[in-house]
């Protein structure tokens, strides 16, 4: 009689399913539930990266034909309709590199966050249900990683490695990792306790299988509220890194490395080379910050005072 | 304790090692570093005698034993362009830091401490409200581009501070805010939940009770005992600082360890990167250490659990 088996356990899904079923559907309450200010910011961020090639006026790597070096945005004395946010150093449009920069702040946040969690979620889950030796190799490995600042550690990584896009969200995944194999660790240590992970063994199942199965599928809220906090971190170390050459190489353009470019200029009071940069740095990990709020809300309870 | 304390070391010794050779492995696994030292276009025999020079051309292990020969005599190597002991450089340059990570650590208490008491008492008041939107926002705002803007507003547009460098108080203003404001945010995040814990606990309950002045509650009983996971934050924050502080340190010319590390980044100076990293290492592993040992003395459950 395996289905009569099948349907006797109530899962917290199905319970969770019932009280929503009891509440009549309306769009309205999909809306009410969904986080409006993150998504207000981030959705047009990551349209802008989407289709910046299609939205920016102009190559963001050359020169625009005919204008001059250091123009102010349009609305003030000296700006021109061409340049709506201004030009740099070498007279290209910081409105275009603003939007190219979006890209690579999103791209490198996103996959060293993809990276730094894939690793630490698996150290963490093998160090968690393994135990003995591998636990012992695993976490100290942990504390080593952790004993350094992130931001000198990635900075000294990249200064071996030498910069590149793909290198920076490989080295920024190998800093930021330590965080979820702590978080994980600790929750696979009172999963392996649980009932069904106990019964799935006596069944015969393997390692493999019962991780893969049992373990992974409920760690992985608590990665996902991990990731949105690792998110912001990442994005502000990516600038870091550009701002201080170490980064995304020029010409490529990073919101770190507008920044550094617009320091000479400073001084004179050329105020949006360093503004505009730093403003799109800030909204994007302010979205992320409240996502996360927001996810941590809804996806795990216990993490709340995180 | 003898046997805590025991451990403990121990565990700090293992992180080291692990530390050390991570390091180690890094900078040799990313290249040979004698390319950086040498010229660009230097002959193979210059190549070969640099090397030796440099004790480069000895098997790995040798070498990996000099490292750490180096890390127990106190000179942590010897710098290419300085050709003097990197921990020479680093002790010349650690008052400055020091300077800098204090003001900061002041910075952070008069922000965060006061803001996270009062967010605890009146919890979800417009006070409270402010306070989240403060920490949110410490979180956020890159600190190296709050400096950026600090430097435009209050020098360049209103003259009030001077850019720069290192000198009286007002020099101290615009990097110790640069530096400390993201740490002020982690300190009221956690001032408030400590603060919120230590007012749900029966000894305050007694002493209001008894029938104490609401202030004498806060400021004797609550106040004192929330203090002490904040004090123990604040003193990890202080070593992360001081080694911690690249991209500050070197928008406003500080003299200090952070820029330092930047120098050997572009002099392509790896002893010297190498040698600031472990000692960042070695600083931060330490005040662990002894924050756990006089956790586990004041407290005995911390001794008999673990």
């Amino acid at each position: 009689m395996v289905s009569t088996l099948d349907e006797t356990p109530v899962s917290a899904a199905t319970v969770v399913s019932q009280e929503f079923a009891s509440v009549p559907w309306r769009w309205t309450r999909l809306v009410r539930q969904l986080p409006i200010l993150p998504l207000a910011i981030l959705v047009p961020f990551v349209l802008i990266a989407l289709f910046a090639n299609y939205i920016a006026p102009y190559d963001p790597t050359e020169p625009i034909p005919g204008a001059k070096i250091f123009e102010p945005p349009y609305w003030m004395q000296g700006g021109s309709a061409h340049a709506l946010l201004g030009t740099d150093f070498q007279s290209r449009d910081v409105l275009s590199r603003l939007i190219f920069g979006a890209r690579v702040s999103l791209i490198v946040g996103v996959a060293g966050t993809i990276v730094a969690g894939s690793i630490g979620t698996a150290l963490g889950i093998l160090a968690g249900y393994l135990g003995g030796w591998v636990d012992q190799v695993i976490m100290r490995v942990t504390d080593a990683w952790l004993a350094l600042p992130g931001l000198v550690f990635a900075i000294f990584l990249a200064t071996m490695v030498g910069p590149s896009m793909w290198n920076i969200v490989i080295i920024l995944g190998l800093v930021y990792w330590t965080r979820y194999s702590r978080v994980i660790r600790g929750e696979v240590l009172s999963l392996r306790e649980r009932e069904f992970v106990k019964l799935s063994e006596i069944a015969g199942a393997s390692r493999t299988r019962v991780i893969l199965r049992h373990i992974l599928p409920n760690v992985l809220n608590s990665t996902m509220v991990l990731a949105s906090l690792t998110i912001g971190v990442v994005i502000i170390a990516e600038a870091s890194l550009s701002f201080l050459g170490v980064g995304v190489p020029p010409p490529e353009p990073a919101w770190g490395s507008m920044l550094a470019d617009g320091r000479s200029m400073l001084m004179v009071g050329d105020w949006w080379l360093t503004v505009f940069p730093g403003l799109g740095i800030l909204l994007v990990v302010l979205a992320t910050q409240l996502l996360g709020d927001w996810l941590r809300v809804r996806l795990d309870p216990q993490l709340r005072n995180m | 304790m003898g046997q805590f304390m025991m451990r403990r070391t121990l565990y700090a010794i293992v992180t080291l090692f692990i530390l050390s050779l991570t390091i180690f492995t890094v900078v040799r696994l990313t290249g040979d570093p004698v390319t950086l030292l040498a010229e660009p276009g230097a002959r193979a025999e210059d190549l070969d005698r640099v090397r030796a020079e440099w004790g480069l051309d000895r098997p790995w292990p040798v070498q990996y034993l000099a490292f750490v020969k180096n890390v127990f005599t106190g000179q942590l190597g010897k710098s290419f362009n300085y050709e003097m002991p990197v921990s020479t450089l680093y002790f010349q340059r650690l008052p400055n830091s020091l300077e800098l990570a204090f003001a900061a650590t002041l910075i952070s208490f008069f922000i965060g401490i006061p803001a996270g008491i009062i967010s605890a008492v009146r919890v979800n008041s417009p006070w409270d409200n402010f306070g989240k939107i403060v920490a949110l926002l410490g979180l956020s705002i890159p600190g190296f581009w709050l400096g950026l803007v600090l430097i435009l507003v209050f020098s360049v547009w209103l003259h009030w501070l001077p850019t720069s460098g290192q000198g009286g108080w007002q020099h101290l203003i615009m990097p110790s805010l640069a530096l400390g404001w993201y740490f002020a945010a982690s300190l009221l995040r956690l001032t408030r939940s400590s603060m919120l814990e230590v007012l749900r606990s029966e000894y305050v309950k007694l002493a209001r009770l008894k029938g104490l002045p609401g202030y004498v509650v806060l400021a004797m009983h609550a106040f004192k005992n929330a203090l002490i996971p904040v004090l123990t934050l604040a003193g990890v924050n202080l070593v992360v600082m001081i080694n911690a502080a690249v991209i500050i340190e070197v928008i406003f010319a500080w003299p200090g360890i952070g820029r330092l590390l930047y120098e050997g980044i572009f002099q392509r100076d790896f002893p010297l990167v190498q040698g600031i990293v472990m000692e960042a290492g070695i600083m931060i592993v330490m005040i662990n250490l002894i924050i756990d040992l006089l956790y586990a003395y004041i407290d005995p459950r911390i001794r008999l659990t673990r």
